[in-house]
Parts: C-alpha cells; sequence; structure tokens
C-alpha cells in the first residue's frame, strides 16, 4: 500500500502538477508482480521480512526505469498462514489483478497448496525456501535449495572435520524433516553408518519442553562415539530446545548441533552466548564479506530504518529470483508467462556470496553450500563451503522410487518426472 | 573424537621440554633470539584452522609467560592478527602485540583470529592443562573437568604434580578422575593402571564415566574389557534410578508450567465458566511486558539487570489485569450465559491482540535474558537440576498457595464464591455482582500475565506465544475438574509426569495424542473431572 502511494506521489511530482492523467497513464503501464506471503498467524515470523525484501527489490527496480519500459507495481496479499487460503489467494492474484509472476510462500504445504492452481492459470512462481526435494513443477522455480545443497553436505562436513560417528536426526513431525531425514539415513547407511548409531526424533510444531529429549540426546552421546545433531526443526522450536541444551550444558564441543532452518533471524531471539560452535548450513549468510553483500546489507538496514535488522537465506532467494524473473522478461521481451518460463532456463544472475547462480532445467538453481558456526553475536562464521557451485538434485538419488527420477523442463522433455528406467514421463510423486 | 587434539598437544608438551631446555642454553648463551613463540604466532595468523590448531599447542610448549595470556585471549576472541603481526586485545580495549607485550599504536587491518569447534576444544584442553595449579579453586576445578574431557597424555605429568599438591578433596577427586580419563585412552598404559582407571571411573558413575566404559570395553585388552565390563552393569544400572527420578523431576518441572499457565483459566473459566480464547494472549502480555521492563534496565540501569524478573512481576500483573477488565466491561459481559458467543468473541479478541502485538513489536522473536540466577544447572545426587526450572517450580507453587489462600481467606474470596454459586442471592445480600465479576476475571488475566513471565524464560517471546497453551489450559482444568483450584494443581502435576514417562517410549507427538485419549476416555467415566463441585451450584 505504502508503495502505491509512494509511486503516485512521485509520478505526481514528475507529471508536474498533470497527477491525475499520470497517473491514469501509469496504472495501464505498470507490471503487477504478486507477493503471497503471510503477515499474520504462525508463519508472519518469517514471511513478513520476506515481503518486505520484494517491495524493497521492486522499488529498486524501478529505479532503474523498471522492466520493459514499464514500472512494477507490487500486489501484496496476505493470506495469513492458512494453507488452503495460499490457494485462493493465488488465484486471485492470477484471475483478478492479473500478476505477471507470484513470489511466494514458505512452507511445503502451502506450495503444495499452491501448486495446482498455478498449473492450471498457467503463471510464474518463485518459491524461496529451503525444501525436501521431490519435486518439479512447470510453473514453479525453486530458488532455496534441495537437500542435496543443504543437508547432505553439512553431514559430510561433520563426518569429515569433526568425525562424527553417531547421528541424531531431530525434527517437527511434518513433511520437510521426515522426508529430509529419510534421505539422511538413506545416505548415512550408505557410507556404513549402523542402525544403532541413527537416532531419529519428532516433535510437534512449536515444541517448549525439551528436557527429556536433551536428555536424551547427552544419553545417546555417551556411547564412547562422537556424536552430532541434525536438526530440521522448525523456527518456534528451536528456541526453547538451544536453551535447554544451554542450561543442560551441552557445548558445541561435546555434541555440535547442526541446523537447517536456524538463521540470523531465528537467532535473533536468543542469547547465543551459550550456543558458540553450533553450526547451521545455508547458501548464504550475513557474515559473508563480499561487496554485493555489504551493499545489500546496508540498503535492508535502510530500507527497514532499522540498524539491527539481519538478512538470510531465504531472502537472498528472493533477490536471486527476481533478477532472474526481470531478466528473463526481458529476454523474451513479453511477461507472456509461457515463454518467461522457457526463457528462465539458463538465466544465471550474480548472488550475494560472490558467484553466480544458474537457473537449471529441472527448475532449480545451481548455489554454493556454507556451513558457519554461531558466535556470540549472533551472526555466522563460515568455517567450511563447497570448492563450486552445487546442482540440486530434485530427485534425490538415495530414496527407492525417487532414484531413476529426472527433471527436464525443455523441450522435447518437458516433464518434472521423467523415469529413466521406463523411459517414461510422470513417476512416482510427481506433479504432472 | 580428540585423537588429533590430544596428539597435537602431547606433541606439543614435549616440545615444551625441549623448549625449556633450549631457552636454557639460550640463557648461557646469551639473549633469546626470535623461538618457539615466534612460530607459534605465525601459525595463528595463517587462518587456517588446523594451523591455528596446532598453533595452540606451540604456544603452550613455547613456555613463555604470555603463554596463558594468548590462550585466554583468544577464548574470548580478543586475539587478533594481520599478516606478520598477532596482537591481544585487553580487557580495557587497548593493543599489545602477543611477541613483545609492547603496546602498539597502529590497530588498522587487525582481525580476530577464527575459531571452530577443533580449535575450540584444542583452547579447552590448553587452558586445563595450563591451569591445573591455580591458586583459584574453582580455576582448578574446571581444569580438571577440561583434561578429564580432553583425555591429553601429555597433561599426565601435570596431573601428578597437581594431585600430591592438591589439599581440596572434591578437587583431588575430579583430578584422581582426570587422571583415570587420560591413563584409559592413552595407548601405552599398563593394564593394571587401566584396570585401577575403570574403578575410579566406575564410581563417578555418570554419563560420562559410561561413555568411557564403553569405549574401554570395546578397545581395551581382555583384561581391561572384563573390567569395564563389569562395571557398566553397575553404571548403567545407577544410572536407570537416576533416570526415573529424573523424569519425576521432569514432569514436576513441566506440570508447574501447565499449572502457571492453566492457573488463570481455572479462575476465568472454572469458576466464572467464561470460555476465554484469549487466556494465551494474557500469558503473551505478560511475557512482553518482561521484555520492555528488560529493554527499560538495559538501557537505563544495567546494573539492575538481575531484579528485572522481580519488577515485571507486578508490572505484568497490573497491565493484563487491566486488559481482562477492559475485556470484560467491553465484551465479555454483555456475553455471560451465552457460551458459544463468547468463545467466539473472545477468540476475535485473541486475534486482534496477537495482530496488534505484531504489529507494535514486530513478527520476530523478542529476547528475554535470563538473570544468572535463572541459567546454568547444579548437581543434585547426580541429577542436572536447571535454575531456570527450579525457580519455575517453587515460583508455580508459590502462585498457586497465594490463590488459594485468596480464594479462602479474604472477603474479596468469599464474595467471588458467593456469586459464583448462587448470583441472585449474593446480589440480594448486596454484593456489587458486576464489580466482582470484573475483579475476578482481572485476576484471573492478571495471573496469566505473571505465568507469562516466567515462560518468557523458557520458551519464544513472539506474537504465537499463546497459542501453544491454550489448549493444554483447557485440557488441565477439564481433567481437573471445573471449579476447583487442587484439581488444577493436580491435574498439572499428573499430566506432567505422565507425559515425560510417555515421551522415551512413545516419542514426543505420540505422548501427546496418548494423553489426549487418556484424557477423553477419563472424561467419559466422570464428566466432572478429577475433583467435581457437589452441591447445587453445579445443577445452575
Amino acid at each position: 500500500m505504502s508503495f502505491m502511494s509512494r509511486q503516485f506521489v512521485k509520478s505526481a511530482i514528475v507529471a508536474g502538477g498533470v497527477a491525475l492523467s499520470a497517473f491514469a497513464a501509469q496504472a495501464q503501464n505498470t507490471i503487477k508482480v504478486g507477493v503471497l506471503h503471510s503477515l499474520s498467524g504462525t508463519m508472519a515470523i518469517s514471511e513478513t521480512t520476506l515481503k518486505d525484501v520484494m517491495l524493497m527489490l521492486i522499488e529498486d527496480q524501478n529505479k532503474k526505469g523498471g522492466v520493459l519500459g514499464k514500472k512494477l507495481e507490487a500486489v501484496v496479499v496476505d493470506p495469513a498462514s492458512n494453507w488452503p487460503l495460499f490457494a485462493e489467494k493465488a488465484r486471485e492474484l492470477v484471475q483478478k489483478d492479473k500478476v505477471a509472476a507470484i513470489f511466494c510462500c514458505w512452507t511445503s504445504v502451502s506450495r503444495k497448496s499452491v501448486l495446482p492452481v498455478v498449473e492450471e492459470l498457467n503463471t510464474v512462481v518463485f518459491y524461496p525456501v529451503q525444501y525436501e526435494g521431490e519435486e518439479s513443477s512447470k510453473n514453479i522455480f525453486y530458488t532455496g535449495a534441495a537437500p542435496n545443497q543443504q543437508a547432505i553436505p553439512a553431514v559430510d562436513y561433520l563426518a569429515e572435520n569433526e568425525k562424527v560417528q553417531r547421528w541424531v536426526l531431530a525434527g517437527t513431525d511434518y513433511v520437510y524433516p521426515r522426508t529430509t531425514n529419510k534421505i539422511l539415513e538413506a545416505y548415512l547407511k550408505s557410507k556404513g553408518v549402523k542402525p544403532e548409531d541413527i537416532m531419529i526424533n519428532y516433535t510437534p510444531f512449536g515444541h517448549s519442553d525439551w528436557q527429556t529429549i536433551v536428555a536424551d540426546i547427552k544419553k545417546f552421546g555417551s556411547a564412547g562415539k562422537k556424536t552430532a545433531v541434525v536438526s530440521t526443526i522448525n523456527g518456534d522450536a528451536n528456541v526453547p530446545f538451544y536453551k535447554e541444551l544451554a542450561n543442560q550444558g551441552i557445548k558445541a564441543t561435546d555434541i555440535p548441533v547442526v541446523a537447517f532452518s536456524v538463521g540470523e533471524e531465528e537467532l535473533a531471539g536468543i542469547d547465543t552466548k551459550p550456543l558458540v560452535g553450533h553450526l547451521a548450513a545455508w547458501n548464504y549468510f550475513q557474515s559473508i564479506d563480499t561487496p554485493d553483500n555489504k551493499a545489500f546489507i546496508e540498503k535492508w538496514k535502510a530500507y527497514t530504518k532499522n540498524p539491527k535488522r539481519v538478512t538470510n537465506d531465504p531472502m537472498e532467494a528472493h533477490v536471486i529470483g527476481f533478477q532472474m524473473w526481470v531478466k528473463a522478461v526481458e529476454k523474451a521481451g513479453t511477461t507472456d508467462p509461457s515463454k518467461v518460463i522457457d526463457a528462465l532456463i539458463g538465466v544465471s544472475v550474480p548472488n550475494l556470496t560472490g558467484g553466480y547462480s544458474a537457473m537449471m532445467p529441472n527448475h532449480h538453481i545451481t548455489k554454493p553450500v556454507f556451513i558457519g558456526e554461531i558466535q556470540a553475536n549472533g551472526q555466522f562464521n563460515v568455517v567450511w563451503q563447497t570448492p563450486g557451485l552445487v546442482v540440486a538434485q530434485e530427485w534425490s538419488p538415495y530414496l527407492e522410487g525417487s532414484k531413476d527420477l529426472i527433471a527436464d523442463w525443455r523441450a522435447p522433455m518437458t516433464c518434472g518426472n521423467f523415469n529413466v528406467k521406463t523411459g517414461k514421463c510422470g513417476g512416482k510423486g510427481g506433479s504432472n | 573424537m580428540n585423537g588429533a587434539v590430544s596428539f597435537s598437544l602431547r606433541s606439543a608438551l614435549r616440545r615444551l621440554r625441549v623448549a625449556l631446555a633450549a631457552s636454557f642454553i639460550g640463557l648461557l648463551a646469551g639473549p633469546a633470539l626470535a623461538g618457539p613463540l615466534e612460530d607459534a604466532l605465525t601459525k595463528l595468523s595463517t587462518d587456517k584452522f588446523d594451523q591455528t590448531e596446532a598453533g595452540i599447542g606451540e604456544v603452550v610448549a613455547s613456555g613463555a609467560p604470555q603463554a596463558a595470556t594468548i590462550i585466554e585471549a583468544m577464548g574470548d576472541n580478543r586475539l587478533l592478527f594481520k599478516p606478520g603481526s598477532v596482537a591481544i586485545k585487553t580487557k580495557d580495549g587497548k593493543l599489545v602485540d602477543a611477541a613483545t607485550m609492547q603496546p602498539i599504536t597502529d590497530d588498522f587491518g587487525y582481525k580476530p583470529v577464527r575459531l571452530n569447534n577443533r580449535v575450540r576444544r584444542a583452547l579447552e584442553a590448553a587452558v586445563g592443562a595450563t591451569t591445573l595449579m591455580s591458586p583459584d579453586p574453582a580455576v582448578r576445578l574446571s581444569a580438571a573437568e577440561a583434561v578429564f574431557k580432553s583425555r591429553d597424555g601429555g597433561a599426565l605429568p601435570a596431573l601428578d604434580a597437581a594431585i600430591a599438591k592438591e589439599q581440596n578433596a572434591k578437587i583431588k577427586k575430579a583430578l584422581t578422575e582426570a587422571r583415570a580419563a587420560v591413563l584409559l585412552a592413552k595407548p601405552d598404559a599398563t593394564d593394571t593402571e587401566k584396570v585401577a582407571a575403570v574403578e575410579t571411573i566406575a564410581e563417578r558413575g555418570d554419563q560420562d564415566s559410561l561413555a568411557l566404559l564403553n569405549a574401554a570395553a570395546r578397545d581395551g585388552s581382555p583384561i581391561v574389557k572384563l573390567a569395564a565390563e563389569s562395571s557398566i552393569g553397575a553404571v548403567a544400572r545407577h544410572l536407570q534410578v537416576l533416570n526415573a527420578i529424573q523424569n519425576v523431576w521432569y514432569g514436576l518441572s513441566l506440570g508447574s508450567v501447565l499449572l502457571l499457565a492453566a492457573i488463570g483459566l481455572a479462575i476465568t473459566f472454572g469458576v466464572m465458566g467464561v470460555i476465554n480464547m484469549a487466556h494465551g494472549e494474557m500469558v503473551m502480555l505478560g511475557a512482553y511486558t518482561t521484555f520492555v521492563v528488560q529493554e527499560f534496565i538495559r538501557a537505563k540501569y544495567p546494573a539492575l539487570f538481575g531484579w528485572s524478573l522481580p519488577l515485571a512481576l507486578p508490572l505484568a500483573f497490573l497491565v493484563t489485569a487491566a486488559v481482562g477488565v477492559l475485556i470484560e466491561r467491553g465484551i465479555i459481559r454483555f456475553l455471560y450465559g451465552r457460551p458459544l458467543e463468547t468463545l467466539l468473541a473472545t477468540w476475535g479478541v485473541s486475534l486482534i491482540l496477537q495482530q496488534m502485538v505484531r504489529t507494535i513489536f514486530g513478527p520476530t522473536n523478542r529476547e528475554v535474558g535470563a538473570p544468572s540466577y535463572m541459567s546454568g544447572s547444579f548437581e543434585f545426587f547426580g541429577l542436572a537440576i536447571t535454575y531456570g526450572r527450579l525457580w519455575i517450580v517453587v515460583f508455580s507453587l508459590v502462585v498457586f498457595l497465594t490463590l488459594l489462600v485468596v480464594m479462602k481467606a479474604t472477603s474479596f474470596g468469599l464474595k467471588m464464591r458467593a456469586v459464583t454459586q448462587n448470583r441472585r442471592m449474593a446480589s440480594a445480600m448486596g454484593i456489587r455482582t458486576p464489580w466482582v465479576d470484573s475483579m475476578t476475571f482481572a485476576l484471573g488475566s492478571g495471573i496469566a500475565g505473571i505465568a507469562g513471565v516466567a515462560l518468557s524464560q523458557i520458551d519464544n517471546v513472539s506474537p504465537n506465544l499463546g497459542q501453544s497453551y491454550i489448549i493444554d489450559s483447557f485440557m488441565v482444568v477439564v481433567f481437573g475438574g471445573v471449579g476447583n483450584l487442587w484439581g488444577t494443581f493436580v491435574a498439572a502435576l499428573t499430566l506432567g509426569i505422565a507425559n515425560k514417562f510417555l515421551e522415551p517410549l512413545a516419542g514426543a507427538v505420540l505422548g501427546k495424542i496418548a494423553v489426549l485419549v487418556f484424557i477423553i476416555l477419563f472424561i467419559q467415566k466422570r464428566p466432572r473431572g478429577l475433583f467435581a463441585l457437589k452441591g447445587r451450584a453445579v445443577e445452575a
């Protein structure tokens, strides 16, 4: 809303008084971009930030002159952390507001809710969060990490550098942790880890009493082998989990915890001094020292007028996704979704960590993987990174039923779940 | 796991001897030249973790007088480097050169030496090895613990010397245990030494000992294996008993949190019969009051930080009680006797309050710090008890007893009970029933507010805080018997303990489901809960 009025004022000044005509002219000449993130309810904690990033990026692009000579206009709707409402709002954005693209969602369940709608209406959707994989849609572009771009490198790091032999896979009880842990379990077993050296534990959303589980982890860790916790615990439950770890005196030097859902934003609510040394795996950290990142952080702090605001991985994913969309639209010369979808494959844009990310034919992007250790100031210190970019494996090679599948949206294959054994499109779990 | 660390330290200590000898020769030969310390410092300034790790060992081995200062500074992230120079940032923020201990005036380009877990482990071991003879008993004890963990064979001579000199029985025991742990991990220790070590470790009898014994049973020679295996049984049995006690304690602790969250509801729902879906938001407002109080104290009177929680208690009570009165006067009083509408209206209020807090404080979690008396843990007959949890148990008991006294022994409590038992009769006796309604609701809300102060210590302070407690609270009140404070008390503790015994067996998710199913079945059998109110009031 504030964006619209600011835009209005600006165009009024440009037109030097004939504001009304300028506004009318502009209204026809804008390209609308849908921003579908929860601004209320449980997920508001994470998604509000992404909405703000999108508004900042769009404002920025307009300062550079917009796209195809037209200004961009953000259409912000609030699906209120209500999964079916995501589908309804997506339909509204496409049919009523005629948006050219949607930047959407945080949880996998909201993405799955939007998926049939955007496939039916043929829209371009960008999804910015690391997720469990096992999906590739013609209309969705996944700018977050697939499991092999986050979870597997993290496990490798622990096994090689911390000589971990016993694994606790702890997660919140929903689709992302369950699938990720299934992949990790299969991966660890393929590396010769015995079943008795793997402990899997699920907790409900918002779990706040971690005493027993932390005590169990401590017990599991005292079998005389180096133990680590791989945590897919979701946002809200993390604070009490880390507090309990600190209270029971489990330090990172004893049992390190590597988390896939804990970033700078989540740490903002905790005193991180007792957590120093616990790890997180992401494709971006605020602490990464590159000129692009520095500029982005400064712009973000100025935009939010809060010098304490932090940046995180899904924000970078939106930065990349937005740039890719702009580039693809310019390449296609139109915002027509079918043409943009084709143009997007192969587009490569700079990421914030000093490299380039490219959109691959499986609608996932290439990413570097970083392992960071929590520091006393709530930031991460990168202790390891992949030598180059990692290509996403949307179908995990470690799972039965998905290891024979590949996604390639280029003609002539144009399929999200092509079975290389049977040679047919439409394997298990596909979206088509 | 500690192979690399102990190796580097062992070699480091071997080099210590060489270095000492060398410096002795150096003394004879004239002033010492650039020596082992400079070499070690060069390694620290490479910004490579394996070099840093090796450098730590060499700093210790150099025997330089400032070695302990360098190690300490490194642990606090006060060791800086730039190519060709390593500097210590003193506690008052000045820079001194680590090699010469001379002040540095030009601080341009210095970056902190980075640490990772391996380096941190090496540091802990180094601190342990260098502080075994410290004059401060607390430092000696933590040094002994550090060596126990690092099991660094090179520390053995230092340990022997420390044990011989130690007067304090507790520290001596810790040192002996550390020595046993070192011997168990040392490949060239004799079997007799190892068997004796197994006995010492078995006596310690905690989780760490079990880990050591398991490792010894796996890797040791046949005799050591036998000794370890026979003591593993005893230690494991001991731990099992401890485990059961621990579960009871965890259950009490969870129960006390449930009690705190539910006790306000026991008044508004239990006594007044109002289905207040905004109860959780009162808890949340209490937590945010704590946050505001802490921010204020941090900004204005940082020395009073320890008082932030006691100060927040009355304020949280007043804030939430005031909000409670507003809700009661503004909405609920028009809806008495219409439970469905009350439910919907208060649910709406809860959403409004959540969104309001989200707008004012932002959607992200807010950090509420723990004063020193709320953090950490202590050992109690082998049980690790965390201070925060202990105080919450005590606090919930105090709140419960205070409330009981208010209900049973004050004139307000009498009026409250009179109004709920027979409104018309109470009114005829001259009690202002609307005023009593307001005050009762305010009391219930205020208590939810102070529960929020306590919960801010263990949970997220976010706009969603209340939502996670509302269902549990209703469960406790219904299970305990509507309108009965003792019922709420017993129900909260029962559910807490049951949950904690089910959790290890069935997992957190199934455990919760099992408890819910149990309550549903229980309500079928006794619809009025554990402690049903008897008499005419029930029928009304």
